[in-house]
């Protein structure tokens, strides 16, 4: 157990937002393009996998977005009832 | 009494003609007519098959025939109606046919642009001189904003469009809408405090924008509380306010000017959900021939490694040894067969002399072993007699006393 404790912390997949996921996935990438993970296999296939799930999340979150729109409302946000309709 | 006819002789002779050509040359030669704004109201409005637009500008003591070319018509920028009040730009002139002095308009605009016009260029050359337009105070655009910030109306048909822009090009973004009234006497306040409310929510892009309209409707853009709180904005601002050809002074206070209200929404969206799907698609790709190549080499290392385990390990010796241990076995065997069977010849010849040797062959031809019946000694001698032996004959034994 210590030893997970020198990595530095991977917050669960599920949790990311679009855009902290697509950043540590552009990192993994870079890390397994480059040389750093050459000699290191088990750590280049953990990489990878998290790289997967990383990438499955940013297709989830791409294909589930849809628009959200709030309203300032003096010092408030409050969610936008639209009345154009 | 003369005829009155020739108490005015000193008087010249005119044609009709002539006359109205000396007019229309008076007419024509004024400077001042030939360039002039005049402001009616319109009557008898009568656009002919021709093509070409007669109307009558009247106010209240007096009337102006006019006459729009077809060509100027096709340019006009307003629907024409009688009882409109506009004001025309064009030259007067004479219509010799019918003795006619009239208006050729080439232009008409509603009554009081021509104040605002004037009130506009002031405003602009001020704010210009002060700096608030100048190039380098213009902030770039971030390509894939988070959080967008709308300010219009939240019943226009801007923000219906804004939204349904954002919503096909990227609905990852949030958007947060701080609406103000659009136009009238309440709108450059409300525009003003709407954007500094926007402001400390700070989003990524601010979107200030408002559909199209006559002049007067997309004012509050031109007035300098709204055009200075966008200059102030600490978010870069995207104006997009009426139509491709309505230039507004928060346009030129703006970061980046849009034509429209839609076309902002598109400028405030570079990376578009394609442009996601696509990055992606190609990190997918990358992740896992990175991962290929890597795992392709270290197989490649992998087996030069054991060929090269393989050189230097003791197997082949071992190989080589067990062959000869093979070898040698073989030749064992072979070897100890050999023996065996010279043994088992020997033992054969053996045995024949042994046959020869059997003691009842002996007996059988009648002689006996005589031994001594205390310690079973063969006595050959005379001497080696005891008091009772036994005596072997070639089927039996039985026992004998000395005498």
């Amino acid at each position: 157990m210590p030893k997970s404790s020198s990595k530095k912390i991977e917050k669960a997949i599920e949790e990311l937002t679009y855009e902290e996921a697509l950043v540590e996935l552009e990192e993994i990438v870079s890390a397994l393009e480059g040389d750093a993970s050459r000699n290191q296999l088990e750590e280049a296939i953990k990489l990878f996998e998290r790289g997967q799930a990383l990438a499955a999340r940013c297709s989830m979150l791409l294909e589930a977005a849809e628009l959200k729109v709030k309203q300032v409302a003096g010092d408030e946000i409050i969610p936008f009832e639209d009345l154009s309709e | 009494m003369q005829p009155t006819f020739f108490s005015a002789s000193s008087a010249q002779q005119w044609t009709v003609s002539k006359l109205t050509f000396y007019i229309r040359k008076l007419l024509e030669e004024n400077e001042t007519l030939q360039d002039i704004w005049v402001q009616g109201e319109i009557s008898n409005l009568s656009r002919p098959a021709s093509g070409h637009v007669y109307f009558t500008l009247k106010d209240s003591s007096a009337a102006l025939k006019c006459v729009m070319w077809k060509t100027s018509a096709a340019r006009l920028g307003i629907p024409l109606q009688d009882g409109k009040a506009v004001e025309v730009h064009g030259k007067i002139g004479v219509y010799e046919v019918s003795g006619q002095y009239q208006l050729y308009a080439d232009q008409i605009r509603p009554v009081g642009e021509g104040a605002l016009y004037q009130e506009f260029m002031l405003l602009k050359a001020m704010l210009e001189a002060e700096g608030l337009f100048a190039p380098e105070r213009k902030r770039p655009i971030p390509i894939f904003p988070q959080k967008i910030g709308i300010v219009t109306s939240a019943t226009g048909a801007a923000l219906r469009d804004m939204l349904n822009t954002l919503r096909r090009r990227l609905p990852l973004v949030e958007v947060i809408l701080s609406p103000s009234p659009v136009q009238g006497i309440e709108a450059p306040p409300a525009l003003v405090k709407a954007l500094q409310l926007l402001n400390s929510r700070s989003p990524d892009i601010i979107l200030l924008a408002r559909g199209g309209g006559s002049i007067e409707d997309l004012w509050a853009f031109n007035d300098e509380r709204v055009v200075r709180a966008v200059a102030m904005s600490a978010v870069p601002v995207i104006c997009g306010v009426g139509h491709e050809t309505d230039f507004t002074l928060c346009d030129f206070a703006a970061d980046l000017r849009a034509p429209t209200p839609t076309a902002a929404a598109e400028l405030a969206t570079q990376i578009t959900i394609i442009d996601l799907r696509a990055a992606l698609q190609n990190y997918k790709t990358r992740i896992l021939s990175a991962t290929l190549n890597l795992l392709a080499e270290q197989k490649t290392a992998l087996s030069s490694l054991v060929s090269q385990l393989r050189y230097i390990s003791p197997d082949r010796r071992i190989q080589s040894e067990r062959q000869r241990v093979d070898e040698l076995a073989r030749r064992a065997h072979s070897a100890l067969y050999h023996h065996i069977q010279l043994q088992s010849t020997h033992v054969k010849g053996m045995q024949r002399r042994l046959e020869a040797l059997n003691p009842n062959a002996v007996l059988a031809r009648g002689y006996a072993v005589v031994t001594r019946k205390d310690d079973g000694s063969v006595v050959s001698h005379v001497s080696q007699a005891s008091a009772e032996m036994k005596v072997r004959v070639s089927d039996g034994e039985f026992e004998v006393k000395k005498k």
